[in-house]
């Protein structure tokens, strides 16, 4: 699908820039007029991803979180939320609701479950020591 | 400060506002476990009310103040969420630990 317009997005994975990821993506969607509760699903969804990165891709150290947003024809937002850490050993068991491997950290174990949910399609592609890339898509109403 | 407590003998009330996510949760767990382990609290309720945001991390920080109420043979109260925020709190069967209100 032709894209219409595009950003990219790239940051230290510190918790601070939770925030900052989430609302500079929803400031990017706005040009869709989403209504509010697509603006929050999106929002949400952007935050799980990028405190996956911190939390687990780079447990303990450094690194660098990549976003890239297109806004498709037909009104539709694909986003593209790639680190560079320690990947994912097993993705099915991951996206299981519940699993983390954080508990002691009132991890709920629930980031991808959100993710799927609140958008329509999601898609993860790890390599252990190599990083991951997860990929959404979702079509936006509008007001 | 995004949590502001009143406790009234073992019953802790967290007024929570602002964004809940991995990053603000840290500091809002620490004002509210030491409140209950101060008093012993047996009842914890968290008001949603001004919060304008919420991730996982926020059914996280539901999750861990459950666990640790526990020890005090206690409960948990989830009150006034916001729309946005109950649909994440309904995904997450969070009512399996924690009564739900307004």
């Amino acid at each position: 699908m032709k894209t219409l317009n595009e950003m990219k997005l790239t940051f230290p994975a510190h918790s601070a820039n939770e925030a900052f990821s989430r609302s500079a993506v929803s400031s990017f969607v706005a040009q869709l007029d989403p209504r509010i509760d697509e603006l929050s699903d999106i929002k949400t969804a952007v935050s799980e991803a990028v405190t996956n990165c911190i939390v687990h891709a780079y447990r303990d150290r450094d690194g660098t979180i990549e976003i890239t947003a297109r806004i498709l024809e037909g009104g539709e937002l694909w986003i593209k939320i790639r680190d560079k850490g320690c990947g994912i050993e097993n993705i099915e068991k991951a996206m299981e609701p519940m699993y983390t491997t954080a508990p002691d950290e009132d991890r709920a174990g629930l980031g991808f479950a959100v993710m799927e949910s609140f958008m329509d399609r999601l898609a993860v592609r790890s390599k252990v020591g190599v990083g991951t890339t997860i990929t959404m898509r979702k079509k936006i109403e509008g007001r | 400060m995004a949590v502001r407590t009143e406790t009234d003998g073992k019953s802790v009330i967290a007024y929570i506002s602002g964004e809940i996510d991995h990053h603000s949760a840290a500091a809002i767990r620490k004002v509210i476990d030491s409140e209950i382990e101060k008093n012993a609290a047996n009842l914890l309720t968290l008001d949603f009310s001004d919060v304008t945001f919420m991730d996982s991390s926020g059914i996280g920080l539901v999750m861990g103040r459950y666990r640790l109420i526990k020890g005090y043979n206690g409960k948990v109260i989830v009150q006034n969420p916001p729309a946005a925020i109950k649909r994440v709190m309904r995904l997450s069967g969070i009512d399996k630990i924690a009564t739900l209100k307004g």
